[in-house]
């Protein structure tokens, strides 16, 4: 079947079958930053927005997502934010594998948008989907809370 | 200096937080071949017969291999030196399979949606046998695990297959018994580490070409693309150099990519089709047919006086390999070698045991190798014995442990598989290490304050040392070569999976150099193009290879000022180098205009020099973990308030990529104390094969970790660095452990310390 | 939504049905069969309602990624074991609404075998509830080993729910009866974990159920009650 996907404020017809999820058609697409890492919606390295928000790529099928806006890291290239947050990170040598990075900081991203003057435990909640197995997450955090007392 | 010990951001940071198609997968040609592994649905089973007709037949199906088709070589797929220490006892494919996960056949076709289509059309017909699923019966049991009469193993493995075993080691310095009966307080207590998985976030990944000159190239997520390139070479039954292994940007590994798992599959495809070939595991598949952390159980011994002075300590081991003796039995000897060490001023110590096969995932290396189970073991039995004495657990450590300048005979009688090194124990800020923590904890009010309530605090802790390398058996080699504009390249076979090495080993180049980090472009690893290097284990990068990079562009700065003379035409001694000009009294160039020349104009040739290294030692890093807990007593909950780790590891060449790699230890360390297990049912099935119920701890469950980093200088090392990369993840076991006795008065002896342990034993205590 | 890695055929989408939303009406909070728990948590209604348990039981489920794909329909419809919002709706005067099988109470549906069917409308009683979720997770990014919810109206009418015993939630009625009469805490929190079946499964043996379901509950109604 046939979709319409915006990916990155670009609009592409895309030509998918029924049981494929969102993750494997943006990977057949090239968009390399999303990634696998579990097939059960539990390690977040998948993660791209859907209409501004974060969900997980793996757990949504490619025909729910038809006519909806998707961005992954690709996209943010060139966004402030993105220079932001990935900045704080690599300050910081919390970019250890990098496998986590790009799932983490689409969340971080939404996050800013939708917390006001989160405190470390709100921010810990709202990641919680987001596994690293490199860090032990102390260095991310650290990261996050400078990028979020800088641009507050 | 200058470059080093400097937190520069990671060489390859920008691309990996903006996505770059940089890992295996997203650099495997579009046309590969997907190949698809049916894995065995029975612990212990030979099979009778495969169809594979129909599977065959399925279009878009390119190849379907099963044990018939696979060359009759036993290896092992341990990445390890050579000869290796562990037994050969696998096929690619083989008649037996004997874990549930363990290869059965292979398909490669077109798609994903095809191949594993294919899957369920292949008709296997088993024959199945009785499993080992207990290692402690799987010595001496009837079922034999591994029948096969071409099974083979290095003399020092001491195997033993028709009785399940592995692997064999022995060793006993002084009188053991004659010192357990003069000691004042005896300790003498089991303890049982569980299997951990490593759950790096890339699964493993490989795919492979034919390329133009008829060669196999294989693109892995490895730890040791040497290793796998010596491993395929004997398993396919190809000579070396027609094989080539690159490996790319890699998402963690931990030692559970310290093997080959996936390579053989698509090596084999892509010589029979001809075609590109990938296989991309699923984290199932990870789970069940990879590696495991080897389990162990441990009976340990220690006499002391009644001052506190420890005489003997005696441990007896028996360790878990599962189906394949991968790390069999060099993990075991670690568990030794890398934890007594500590306690050197013993008169008597003894330690020794079985590694047995059983019809479980296979265990393979994993970061701590063995030395995280023993420190369990031993450190909580120095708790137990600390309270025995009515003696500060901190005391006691102060009063035995291992201080710098000193050694301890077991340098020399245990290595890796093999006897080990004599060494002093150059640098060593254990001492400082202890004392800081301690403060850093407020031990001395923690420790003492009275324990009541629902919810109980309490404070532990534990010391730990690792390894930097293995001595006199592992390699490194780095090349630096100088390009036209004063930059360098630097081929490194080590292999960075996200640790930074690519990062450090610059640094310390720049730093012989002069230069800036910046000039130093650095490649790692591909077997075609960059030197030998064993590989990213045995937190050997730092230290082995970060000499070689050292000698590498030692013997530079000397090729430059040769080069500089015959410009100058005058006489060595009278040229310097500063790292941007070089100068010979008045007369000066820059190092770009001189690179320009020796490229172009005049005496033309490449400036390039190899630096190899192998450890004359092994200079252990050393740290102490302090664990503050809250217990609830009313649910047995556990919460880690604070982690404390001061860590010794000589010169930390990058400082925020030190830091870090202690802080991912510590939450790996944090994990097996407390949350994770692999676990099986009773046909050794896993239960634990996705990440919903294996759990590795959340960003929720790390609440504070406190790595500092003490000032130690290591001789040996470059710029006086040591290794540390797996020392972070020892200590948190036996720490938390101690706390939670601290808290509450309960001892939990077995790993994981789950809420329901803690309940049960409060309610026995009762 | 994906419990393993089995791959799905078909699926019904919901999403355009127009079951998208959260409003209070005739004194019932009512909530979409589609809405998925990520609009639930930010709306404003459900921030303010139950003295803000009900959102802290939202934000407790796995992910925030998760939350914005998973519909409410999707989470209670299947009855699953470990849910926790299942628990805390079952506390609460939660009846669903079923586009075949109509208008009924959630304790009803669960015990009910209702397969095919789909969930149009969650409606929960606007009433003056103080409301306390507790689970039992080792890791916090787990599923519960037990949940419990308790409930008290201004009547002292006390709801109280147990779940992921393994099996679903149900209502500790004798716990709930005999709160009715008296008000020794601790006893009715015996009453409730005597009351219920345990069980085993990875997360938890039965024995830790039994003894940590008490404790639970007995916290639940200390904090209702505070
Ligand atoms: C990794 C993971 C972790 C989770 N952790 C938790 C947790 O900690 N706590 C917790 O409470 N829950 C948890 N859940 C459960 C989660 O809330 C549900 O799986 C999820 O809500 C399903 O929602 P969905 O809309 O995606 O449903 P779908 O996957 O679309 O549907 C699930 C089932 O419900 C049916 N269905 C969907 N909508 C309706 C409807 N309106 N009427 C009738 N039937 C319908 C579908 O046909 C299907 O059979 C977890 C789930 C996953 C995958
Ligand atoms: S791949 Fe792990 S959550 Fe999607
Ligand atoms: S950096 Fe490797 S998983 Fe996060």
């Amino acid at each position: 079947m046939k979709i319409i996907l915006t990916i990155n404020n670009v609009k592409r017809e895309v030509e998918i079958s029924p049981s494929e999820f969102l993750l494997d058609v943006l990977r057949r697409l090239d968009y390399m930053s999303v990634k696998k890492g579990c097939d059960t919606g539990t390690c977040g390295v998948c993660t791209v927005l859907m209409d501004g928000k974060p969900v997980l790529s793996c757990s949504v099928l490619a025909a729910s997502a038809d006519g909806h806006e998707i961005t992954t890291i690709e996209g943010l290239e060139n966004d402030p934010e993105f220079k932001a947050i990935s900045n704080a990170l690599l300050e910081e040598g919390a970019d250890q594998c990098g496998f986590c990075s790009p799932g983490l900081i689409l969340n971080v991203y939404a996050m800013k948008k939708e917390l006001k003057n989160p405190s470390e435990e709100d921010m810990k909640k709202y990641l919680v989907g987001n596994l690293c197995r490199c860090t032990g997450y102390v260095p991310q955090m650290r990261a996050i809370k400078k990028y979020f007392e800088v641009k507050a | 200096m200058k470059e080093v010990k400097r937190p520069i951001k990671k060489v390859d940071g920008y691309g990996l937080v903006s996505g770059k198609p940089v890992y295996t997968d997203d650099l495997a040609p579009k046309n590969s071949l997907v190949v698809k592994i049916l894995r065995s649905p029975h612990a212990f089973a030979r099979i009778k017969n495969i169809d594979v007709s129909k599977a065959e037949a399925l279009e878009g199906v390119e190849c379907v291999l099963t044990y018939k088709d696979v060359p009759k070589n036993r290896f092992t797929r341990a990445g390890q030196g050579y000869p290796e220490p562990s037994p050969y006892d696998k096929y690619i494919l083989d008649e037996y399979v004997r874990y549930v996960g363990d290869e059965v056949a292979v398909v490669a076709a077109r798609d994903e949606i095809t191949a594993e289509k294919a899957l369920k059309l292949l008709d296997v017909d088993y024959e199945v046998l009785e499993p080992v699923l207990d290692f402690e019966k799987s010595k001496g049991s009837k079922s034999i695990i591994h029948p096969e009469d071409d099974y083979q193993s290095e003399v020092f493995v001491s195997s033993d297959p028709k009785n399940n075993i592995a692997a064999t080691y022995e060793m006993s310095i002084g009188d053991v018994e004659g010192e357990i009966e003069k000691s004042d307080v005896v300790i003498k207590e089991r303890f049982y580490t569980q299997a951990q998985a490593h759950v790096m976030m890339e699964p493993h990944a490989a795919y492979s070409y034919i390329d133009m000159q008829g060669r196999l190239v294989i693109v892995s997520s490895t730890q040791v693309p040497f290793h796998v390139r010596r491993i395929l070479a004997r398993a396919l039954d190809l000579p070396i150099k027609k094989i080539r292994v690159i490996k790319p940007r890699v998402g963690g590994g931990f030692g559970g990519k310290q093997a080959i798992h996936g390579e053989p599959y698509v090596a084999l495809v892509t010589l029979k089709t001809g075609k590109p070939a990938k296989v991309y595991y699923t984290r199932k598949e990870v789970f069940e047919s990879t590696y495991t952390r080897h389990p162990m159980r441990f009976d340990v011994t220690i006499g002391a006086d009644k001052n506190g002075k420890i005489n003997v300590i005696d441990v007896r081991g028996l360790s878990d390999t599962g189906a394949y003796g991968e790390h069999a039995l060099t993990t075991f000897m670690v568990a030794g070698s890398k934890v007594l060490p500590m306690y050197n001023k013993v008169k008597a110590v003894r330690f020794g045991g079985d590694v047995v096969y059983t019809n479980h995932a296979p265990a393979g290396a994993y970061r701590g190798y063995g030395a995280i189970q023993a420190n369990f073991a031993i450190e909580s039995a120095m708790d137990m014995l600390a309270y025995k004495l009515n003696m500060d657990p901190v005391k006691l450590r102060e009063i035995n442990m291992i201080r710098e300048k000193e050694t301890s005979p077991i340098f020399k009688i245990m290595g890796e598989g093999r006897e080990g090194v004599d060494m002093i124990v150059r640098s060593c800020k254990l001492d400082e290490c202890v004392e800081k923590g301690a403060k850093k904890i407020d031990w001395e009010n923690k420790f003492k304050t009275k324990k009541e309530g629902k919810k109980v605090k309490g404070v532990g802790m534990a010391i730990a040392m690792q390894g930097s390398g293995i001595a006199k058996i592992d390699m490194g080699a780095a090349t630096l070569k100088l390009n036209e504009d004063g930059s360098f390249n630097l081929l490194i076979g080590a292999t960075d999976i996200g640790t930074g090495s690519d990062t450090i080993l610059s640094q310390i180049a720049a730093e012989v150099l002069n230069v800036p980090t910046e000039s130093i472009i650095p490649y790692s690893s591909d077997t075609d193009v960059t030197p030998f290097d064993v590989g990213a284990y045995a937190s050997s990068t730092t230290y082995v290879s970060g000499n070689a990079v050292r000698i590498a562009a030692e013997k530079m700065k000397e090729e430059i000022i040769k080069a500089g003379a015959e410009y100058f035409e005058v006489s060595e001694n009278e040229v310097e180098f500063d790292g941007k000009e070089i100068k010979a009294g008045e007369r000066k160039i820059t190092l770009k205009k001189l690179a320009e020349v020796l490229y172009y104009n005049e005496n033309q040739k490449q400036l390039s020099t190899t630096g190899s290294y192998v450890g004359e030692e092994s200079p252990p890093p050393f740290m102490a973990g302090y664990a503050e807990v809250e217990v609830d007593t009313e649910t047995g909950k556990v919460d880690l308030l604070n982690y404390v780790a001061v860590v010794d590891c000589g010169t930390p060449i990058n400082p925020n990529l030190a830091k870090v790699q202690v802080e991912g230890g510590l939450a790996q360390g944090i994990g097996m104390a407390m949350y994770e297990e692999v676990k099986y049912d009773k046909n050794g099935r896993l239960l634990t094969n996705n990440l919903m119920n294996y759990k590795i701890p959340s960003r929720v469950d790390i609440k504070k970790l406190n790595v500092e980093l003490v000032d130690s200088y290591e001789p040996t090392g470059p710029f006086g660095a040591k290794s540390v990369g797996e020392i972070g993840i020892d200590t948190p076991p036996a720490a938390i452990a101690n706390a939670i006795y601290n808290a509450v008065g309960v001892r939990i002896k077995d790993l994981p310390i789950t809420p329901e342990k803690v309940l049960r034993a409060l309610k026995e205590k009762k | 939504m994906r419990l393993s890695s089995r791959k799905i055929d078909l699926a019904i989408d919901l999403q355009d049905a127009g079951l998208n939303y959260v409003k209070i009406e005739s004194d019932e909070l009512k909530i979409g069969g589609a809405t998925t728990l990520g609009e639930i948590e930010r709306n404003e209604i459900i921030k303010a309602a139950f003295n803000g348990e009900l959102i802290k039981t939202l934000q407790a489920i796995w992910s925030v990624q998760l939350r914005n794909i998973a519909t409410i329909g999707g989470t209670i419809f299947p009855r699953l074991g470990f849910s926790d919002l299942i628990t805390v709706l079952l506390a609460l005067n939660t009846d669903v609404v079923l586009y075949n099988n109509g208008r009924m109470p959630l304790e009803v549906f669960l015990e009910e075998k209702i397969r095919k069917d789909i969930l149009v409308e969650l409606a929960i009683k606007k009433e003056n509830r103080k409301l306390s979720f507790q689970y039992m997770r080792n890791s916090f990014y787990d599923f519960s080993i037990l949940n419990t919810a308790v409930s008290v109206d201004e009547n002292k009418d006390f709801r109280i729910a147990i779940g992921a015993r393994p099996a679903v939630a149900s209502l500790a009625k004798k716990a709930m009866n005999y709160l009715k009469e008296n008000d020794n805490i601790e006893e009715a929190a015996k009453i409730a974990a005597e009351e219920m079946t345990f069980g085993s499964n990875i997360k938890g043996s039965k024995e830790y159920r039994e003894m940590i379901a008490p404790v639970l509950v007995r916290r639940g109604l200390e904090e209702v009650l505070r």
